[in-house]
């Protein structure tokens, strides 16, 4: 009898099981906790929800990065998150110059597609050269190889940056037109993160219809699918590849932009975080899938800004916003562990080892 | 197939030094590395930094184009040192127009200064461009020339810059010994080595390597030549003197080097453990410092009289034993979920729980436990009984050797056990280990379990050495520098920690100019590395073989390739 049983169930899966039913039985504790005795208000929910999503956008444009190159070259680009960080430390001193000149404020329009601009150039430029320096080489190494090569690259990228502009925390320029204050019913909204909203969506419905309706687009999905029959197919891989990289490093540029805008500040290891982050919201969404990214990153977000309150503060712990990034990284092994191929990527899975 | 001579390429191969040369000086390099003379008053760091750089492109402009004819080789290297340096000129004279300075921190007038040799622009300008010339004709005469006398030169030009940047090691480590101190005074100048003594060690070095090379094979053979006995005895003596000079050493170097030598001695620690993990099983462990930080606190919670309660032990070596089990224990419980990960995925879940540690400890939550920010103070010593001795560096080592040779033997003997060749196995190829009947979960949990307790050990001492231990001394960073010095030693290879160690752990400390520029530096190593020599400086024999399968595969991969293109030609004509 017990044999039998010692045959079926695996001691490892118990274990597993026990550490995700327990993290799990916390947060469902502290929920009903929160319920039983409310300690925020129905503005503060909102409140939590809105800055979530506004992180999560964010979150999900770099994730787009990861996923499309995941999707491609099946590695994790550890060097995106000095992608992202690249465009907005450069874009800064733009941002500053016309800020100091009164220019960004008369011309807002002007003044910030200027600065978009030139962070996706910077960060386009710095994934283009990452891919022909770093990882075109070793394409075809064993994966270990690979991995190592692109945290390098993001040690080098990141200290080089240092070296380059400073240590120093950079603060963006506060833009007073986006500092205004709307109000729908118990939400309270700024324009500057309905701006990031918006930003984000447009971008990631426009990448979206790239990837589904161009030729391009298609292009890539087929490379994603067999880089072989691909190439026999007549598609050239290495123009895919660039073009993947190309995508993933616009939008992480204009992601930086856009956490500078949020966070005002920018730094040389700004990325570091922000990419784990993302990548998590990556995986959350399953990875090498683009819709998923963007719902990824918005579940990552928004659990990120209301878990400290929603599950710790009413088991009594201390300062819960301190263990805001734990609920994050908590939340890729629990995913990772229970269910790797993500909330909608199902097809990916068998391919993921 | 004759390659063909491309005549751009060295002007494109120059461009490219120049371009890494500007962007070096505006790293800060050439500023930092100034303050040292390699040979006092005549060359600096800095400088000599600039002209390795311009060289190199020279020498690689010559090589990459193939050029055959000494003709071209020079004109090759030299057009390609005067673009290098025409870039350098050109960046000069920009940040004397340009306000580069409010965007480039590093973009300082020093720098230019530097850079012109502080001739003014017109005349450094000048002076740079001559330079250029002349490194980059360097170049071509060092290749021209036969290789039996092209080598001596280049060990000796090596050998005088490591005295030169190494000055500090050598002039502290020889004032300890009161005879050597005229010799010592000869050769080196306040700052840097004198004019007289870098000659005569120039020459000195190349007639030695000249004179090595010619009859070192001779030697070699009149070794072997030797009876057995002899022989042994030989071995032997040299393993004594061995002994002797580990046991020995810090009293030899002093105390700063001794303080610089146990932390080499705590990496290798952590990097054998690491080794064992990454190296022995192939599975990359990016929250390597989660275990360290683990054996550090378990000991601190249990002697720290500090934390509102007294001390659950007032020594420190009954703590020991807690913080490797505590450090093993966790390790097979981050191990459990990543069974089944691999790669990619293990890297980023580790880094994670890495995080999650750190955050743990800093936090309010388990402050009444682990301090919080303040973190855990007066941790024991580790006193035997009633010795109570004082514990500097020096004392430190011992317990860092011991733990080290401890590590280093329990290593040796596990990779050719029965579970040594399981993880070589699992690092090969995980379906096959596992159709071959080897049990993934006890293997990767046994692996995970020996990597950590080896962390754990490393936290143990590290947090009584210091006495206190905080939640930032426990950074991603720290998992870096154990990953990276393992990759550069080589995965897998027992004596490739200890190199790794060594060249990343030792060199930065010595040089303190360098520590600014550590991480910059790593990140190049390891990208250049994994592009070159992706087996490490002292390759695994089984490791090197795994690679050359891959080498081999995408040599075939381009061959094919090439192939592909021929056959489409003859469609376009």
């Amino acid at each position: 009898m017990l044999r039998r049983w010692r045959e079926r169930v695996n001691l490892t899966d118990i274990v597993m099981f026990i550490i995700g039913a327990s993290i799990l039985a916390l947060a469902l504790t502290g929920t009903v906790l929160n319920i039983l005795h409310p300690k925020f208000t129905e503005q503060q929910w909102w409140s939590f929800v809105v800055d979530g999503l506004t992180l999560g956008s964010i979150y999900a444009l770099i994730a787009l990065g990861y996923t499309l190159v995941y999707g491609i070259l099946r590695m994790i680009n550890f060097a995106h998150s000095e992608v992202f960080m690249s465009g907005p430390f450069t874009a800064y001193f733009l941002a500053d110059w016309m800020a100091s000149t009164g220019f960004l404020e008369e011309n807002l329009l002007v003044g910030l597609l200027a600065i978009f601009a030139l962070a996706m150039t910077i960060s386009t430029i710095v994934a283009v050269l990452l891919e022909r320096i770093a990882y075109r080489p070793l394409r075809f190494a064993p994966r270990l190889v690979p991995l190592i090569t692109a945290i390098g690259a993001s040690f080098f990228l990141q200290y080089f940056f240092k070296g380059l502009y400073g240590p120093n925390i950079k603060v963006y320029p506060e833009i007073t037109a986006l500092r205004t204050v709307v109000e729908i019913g118990a939400i309270r909204i700024r324009y500057l993160q309905i701006f990031v909203i918006v930003a984000a969506l447009l971008m990631m419905a426009g990448l979206q219809l790239f990837v589904m309706y161009t030729r391009t687009g298609k292009a890539m999905r087929a490379v994603a699918e067999d880089k072989e029959t691909a190439a026999l197919m007549g598609i050239d891989i290495d123009r895919i590849i660039v073009i993947t990289f190309v995508l993933g490093g616009a939008l992480a540029g204009a992601a930086g932009v856009l956490f500078g805008l949020t966070f005002k500040q920018v730094k040389f290891d700004m990325g570091f975080i922000p990419g784990i982050k993302a990548f998590t919201a990556a995986v959350l969404g399953g990875i090498g899938n683009v819709v998923g990214a963007m719902v990824g990153g918005m579940f990552l977000g928004v659990t990120e800004s209301i878990g400290p309150s929603l599950f710790l503060d009413p088991l009594g712990v201390p300062s819960p916003g301190q263990l805001k990034d734990a609920i994050a990284f908590t939340l890729l092994v629990l995913v990772l562990i229970f269910r790797p191929s993500g909330i909608l990527g199902e097809r990916l899975a068998e391919k993921k080892a | 197939m004759k390659p063909s001579v491309n005549r751009l390429l060295p002007l494109q191969i120059g461009l490219l030094g120049g371009i890494i040369a500007v962007l070096i000086g505006w790293q800060g390099m050439i500023v930092a590395f100034s303050t040292r003379d390699i040979i006092g008053n005549v060359i600096s760091m800095g400088h000599t930094l600039l002209f390795i750089t311009i060289f190199a492109t020279g020498y690689i402009a010559i090589t990459h184009s193939h050029v055959t004819r000494s003709v071209d080789q020079l004109i090759a290297g030299g057009s390609a040192g005067l673009v290098a340096s025409a870039l350098i000129v050109v960046s000069v004279w920009l940040g004397n127009v340009l306000p580069l300075g409010a965007m480039l921190v590093n973009a300082v007038p020093q720098l230019y200064e530097l850079l012109t040799f502080k001739q003014g622009l017109v005349m450094g300008s000048v002076w740079l461009l001559v330079i250029g010339l002349v490194l980059g004709s360097l170049a071509a005469l060092a290749l021209i020339l036969p290789a039996k006398i092209r080598q001596p030169i280049i060990n000796a030009l090596v050998v005088l810059i490591a005295l030169g940047v190494l000055q500090d090691l050598v002039t502290v480590t020889l004032s300890n010994f009161d005879f050597l101190t005229p010799i010592v005074r000869f050769f080196y100048a306040a700052n840097g080595l004198s004019l007289l003594g870098a000659i005569i060690l120039f020459l000195g070095f190349a007639g030695g390597s000249y004179l090595w090379s010619t009859y070192s094979k001779n030697l070699q053979s009149r070794i072997d030549r030797l009876p057995p006995t002899r022989r042994r005895t030989l071995r032997w003596g040299t393993s004594l003197l061995i002994v002797l000079i580990l046991l020995f050493l810090p009293s030899l170097v002093g105390l700063y080097l001794s303080e610089v030598i146990d932390n080499v001695g705590l990496y290798l620690l952590m990097g054998l453990g690491l080794n064992i993990v990454v190296g022995f099983a192939g599975l990359l462990d990016l929250g390597y410092v989660a275990f360290f930080a683990i054996g550090a606190y378990t000991v601190g919670f249990l002697t720290s009289p500090e934390l509102g309660r007294a001390a659950l032990m007032d020594n420190w070596w009954p703590a020991l034993p807690f913080g490797v089990a505590m450090a093993a224990f966790a390790g097979i419980l981050l191990g459990i979920p990543v069974l089944k990960m691999r790669g990619d995925y293990l890297a980023i879940v580790t880094l994670g729980f890495g995080e999650i540690i750190r955050l743990l400890a800093l936090s309010d939550l388990l402050k009444p436990y682990f301090g919080g920010a303040q973190g855990t103070r007066s941790i024991p010593y580790p006193n035997i009984g009633p010795f109570q001795i004082s514990w500097h560096p020096q004392e430190f080592y011992y317990l860092f050797l011991a733990g080290c040779l401890f590590a280093i033997f329990i290593s040796t003997r596990v990779k050719n056990s029965r579970v040594g060749r399981a993880w070589m196995a699992l690092r090969e190829d995980e379906d096959v280990a596992q159709a071959m009947g080897i049990d993934l979960v006890a293997t990767k949990l046994m692996a995970f379990a020996m990597g950590a307790s080896f962390g754990g050990l490393a936290g143990a001492i590290f947090s009584s050495k210091l006495t206190a231990i905080y939640p930032h001394s426990f950074n991603f960073m720290i998992s870096i520098n154990v990953v990276s010095l393992i990759i550069i030693g080589g995965m897998g290879s027992i004596p490739g920690v200890v190199v790794g160690a060594l060249a990343l752990v030792g060199l930065p400390e010595l040089l303190r100019e360098m520590a600014e520029f550590r991480f910059l530096i790593y990140g190049i190593v390891l990208v250049v590395m994994m592009l070159t020599r992706p087996e490490g400086l002292v390759p695994e024999a089984r490791r090197a073989l795994e690679l050359e399968e891959f080498k081999e595969e995408s040599a075939a991969e381009s061959a094919s390739g090439e192939e592909a293109v021929v056959l489409e030609t003859p469609g376009q004509q």
